[in-house]
């Protein structure tokens, strides 16, 4: 039933979503003003809102580390353990969509429930494991640990989208004499490419950011773009805007990759929300 | 293609050097003299080509963390740690740590400053090398000093500091008379209490290791403290620490700061401080009791048992911590920007003399503390501004935010130090300390 919604009820929510939308980005854009302010402003009380502005700050954190090496770690972590967790996760997710058992509800829960213990409570066995198999401050040891990590949810929102999908589809392609692999790779996989485009970058963005095990498993070798920005803070002197400089290098790229993907994203995550 | 023999030699000793070349991997803070340090190492990678350097460079804390998880699970993911005079005598005491015997004949490691070598030494035997050294004393604003029509004193008591803070106090001008830390944290407000609490006649621990925060001294010290900055103090003191209260003393915004005596070269650099021409120095405040309440500290740098390129990594702590090296900062960016605080000759040095303003008060700062008698009353511990034992971190922690919870008014004085004394007794009985 169409509903008619008075002008002054649009204004309303118009006017709630901005100022949803500012609150959720006027961190970032803190983050941002701050990068281009000189040290003493970056801390001034009152706050200064148009600073003189300066590139220094950039100047200084690419002199004092390699940006493009961080940058180039982030990319291989976050992209290679987002891979390798669809691989595993888009036949489990079939399984237990498909092919549930009375234990599946069970299984998925218990899945979820290994995101809720503290991660620094396996820290030192996970460091003694990372050390006796030689992975320490290397990329495939991280991409390992977040493809384990991020697991959990990428099967669960697969499985998610995957239950939206009628079941009678897929058995049509069987009596097509579609196989399991080609029931998966040309039947479902192309109906699901929102659910799986919205769960790849999610977990991208997930990996991407992930900064307890990313700076404890490396040193120098291996260190993403979080342990970039860790090395910014400063016990003593000012650092917000040479740390804010840094913050801006680390986001920009998922910034971008999320703006450019935002209809896929937004697809994705809303994927079966109204039938 | 055919190499011409230049061509192919050159090639040859490149290959030659780059296999026999040893990297050494070093974590570090992030602070201006580190950063310094590491812009200068061309002049280290000259003298030893066979040496390449690897730098990690990571927050106080995330740091402490990640050198304590490779340093206790024997990890080895590096060759030389930053820490400082807290960890050095715990972590030389577990045999975490390689001692210092090999820095060669001309690094003098009498000139070293001594109460920062005996912060630094186990049995005779030094664990670390001093990069920079600290104290805290009193920066104070010399024109608001004489508006409120009084002088500093060279080593002033905590009931001048007190006075002169209320009258330096300008609400309507935005000036606070006194910024002191507030921030929870065992190397933020306790840094500054336990210092300024050995003033006071407080101690940590009785000899039997029982908690005294039921005594009378450290209620004295805690009411002092809190009255103090609640007429006196900035608004939201108990989220303020070492840096908030330099952007406030940079902006004009304290009469005095009593901190760390490193702040000195910040306060009087005319680049970053608004008030550099109108600073300041005194000794850390005391009230009679023959203590002052400044602390000492030294960023160092140690090798972990667990390193492979031990003698490379040596060879880097001797010449990172040498004369020369102070020599090589004078000449690229002058004087007033020396690693302070860890070497006699350099207070000697009239260049030095003459560059700092700060170098009389930082050196008597430093030589004031005393970390093997650092209260009134006799102590089972050593540390000036913490306890060196391994559990001070959660406790001085637990006992900061209870502190300032009692700084931002959300607990009474009584009530905090009430729960200071049982969170301690519980964590020092369950550490096996009190039987």
């Amino acid at each position: 039933m169409a509903r008619s919604v008075t002008l002054q009820k649009k204004l309303t929510f118009t006017a709630l979503a901005w100022a949803v939308a500012f609150l959720l980005f006027f961190p970032i854009f803190w983050t941002i003003l701050t990068s281009f302010k000189p040290e003493a402003q970056a801390i001034a009380s009152p706050p200064v809102i148009i600073p003189s502005w300066t590139l220094e700050n950039y100047v200084e954190v690419q002199a004092r580390s390699d940006y493009f090496r961080h940058f180039a770690n982030s990319v291989w972590i976050s992209v290679g353990s987002t891979l390798i967790a669809l691989l595993i996760a888009i036949p489990a997710a079939w399984a237990m969509a498909f092919a549930p058992t009375p234990k599946t509800k069970d299984v998925l829960m218990w899945m979820l429930s290994t995101k809720m213990m503290p991660a620094v409570g396996v820290l030192v066995p996970m460091y003694l494991l990372f050390h006796d198999f030689g992975l320490l401050d290397t990329v495939w040891g991280l991409t390992m640990v977040l493809t384990l990590i991020n697991l959990p949810i990428v099967i669960w929102m697969l499985y998610t989208y995957f239950k939206e999908i009628p079941v009678d589809i897929l058995e049509a392609a069987r009596m097509d004499g579609a196989v399991l692999w080609k029931e998966l790779v040309y039947v479902l996989v192309p109906m699901a490419v929102p659910g799986i485009a919205s769960t790849l970058l999610l977990n991208i963005i997930l990996a991407w950011n992930e900064a307890f095990w990313t700076i404890n498993l490396t040193a120098s070798k291996a260190a993403p773009l979080t342990a970039f920005i860790s090395s910014f803070s400063s016990p003593q002197g000012l650092f917000w805007a040479k740390l804010s400089a840094a913050s801006t290098l680390a986001i920009a790229p998922i910034l971008v990759l999320g703006w450019l993907s935002q209809r896929q994203l937004v697809r994705g995550l809303t994927f079966g929300a109204v039938k | 293609m055919r190499l011409t023999p230049l061509f192919a030699g050159a090639l040859l000793a490149a290959l030659a050097t780059s296999a026999s070349a040893e990297t050494i991997t070093i974590a570090t803070v992030n602070n201006g003299d580190m950063i310094r340090m590491q812009k200068l190492t061309g002049d280290f990678t000259a003298r030893n080509p066979d040496i390449q350097l690897e730098w990690v460079t990571l927050e106080e804390n995330v740091l402490r963390q990640r050198v304590t998880t490779d340093i206790a699970t024997k990890g080895g993911q590096y060759d030389i740690l930053t820490i400082g005079t807290y960890e050095v005598p715990i972590w030389a005491r577990q045999g975490w740590l390689l001692p210092l015997e090999n820095l060669g004949a001309g690094y003098d490691v009498d000139d070293l400053l001594p109460a920062i070598r005996g912060g630094l030494s186990l049995d005779g035997k030094l664990y670390a090398a001093p990069f920079y050294g600290e104290s805290s004393m009193v920066m104070y604003r010399t024109d608001l000093m004489e508006k409120a029509g009084l002088t500093m004193p060279e080593a002033p008591t905590w009931a001048f500091i007190a006075d002169a803070a209320r009258k330096m106090t300008d609400r309507a001008a935005d000036i606070n008379g006194i910024c002191l830390r507030g921030k929870a944290g065992w190397g933020e407000n306790m840094a500054f209490l336990t210092a300024t609490a050995n003033a006071f006649g407080a101690r940590w621990f009785d000899e039997s290791w029982h908690p005294q925060f039921d005594q009378p001294e450290w209620k004295n010290t805690l009411q002092f403290y809190v009255d103090l900055m609640k007429d006196a103090g900035p608004a939201g003191a108990s989220s303020n620490g070492f840096n908030e209260n330099l952007a406030l003393f940079q902006q004009g915004k304290c009469g005095m700061w009593i901190d760390a005596t490193v702040a000195a070269s910040f306060v009087t650099n005319p680049a970053d401080s608004t008030v550099a021409g109108k600073v300041g120095f005194a000794l850390a405040p005391d009230t009679g009791l023959g203590k002052r309440g400044n602390w000492l500290w030294a960023w160092s740098l140690a090798i972990p048992a667990g390193s492979q390129k031990a003698v490379a990594a040596e060879k880097f702590i001797a010449w990172a911590t040498s004369k020369d090296y102070l020599a090589l900062v004078a000449s690229k960016e002058g004087w007033a920007n020396v690693p302070p605080g860890t070497r006699t000759s350099l207070y000697q040095n009239p260049e030095y003399q003459a560059a700092a303003p700060f170098a009389k008060a930082t050196l008597d700062s430093i030589n004031a503390a005393d970390p093997n008698n650092p209260t009134v009353k006799p102590v089972p511990y050593t540390g000036v501004q913490f306890v060196a034992i391994p559990e001070f971190q959660g406790i001085g922690t637990t006992v900061g935010q209870l502190f300032s919870a009692a700084l931002a008014g959300q607990m009474s004085v009584d009530e905090a130090l009430s729960q200071a004394q049982a969170a301690t007794t519980r964590e020092m009985t369950k550490g096996g300390y009190i039987k």
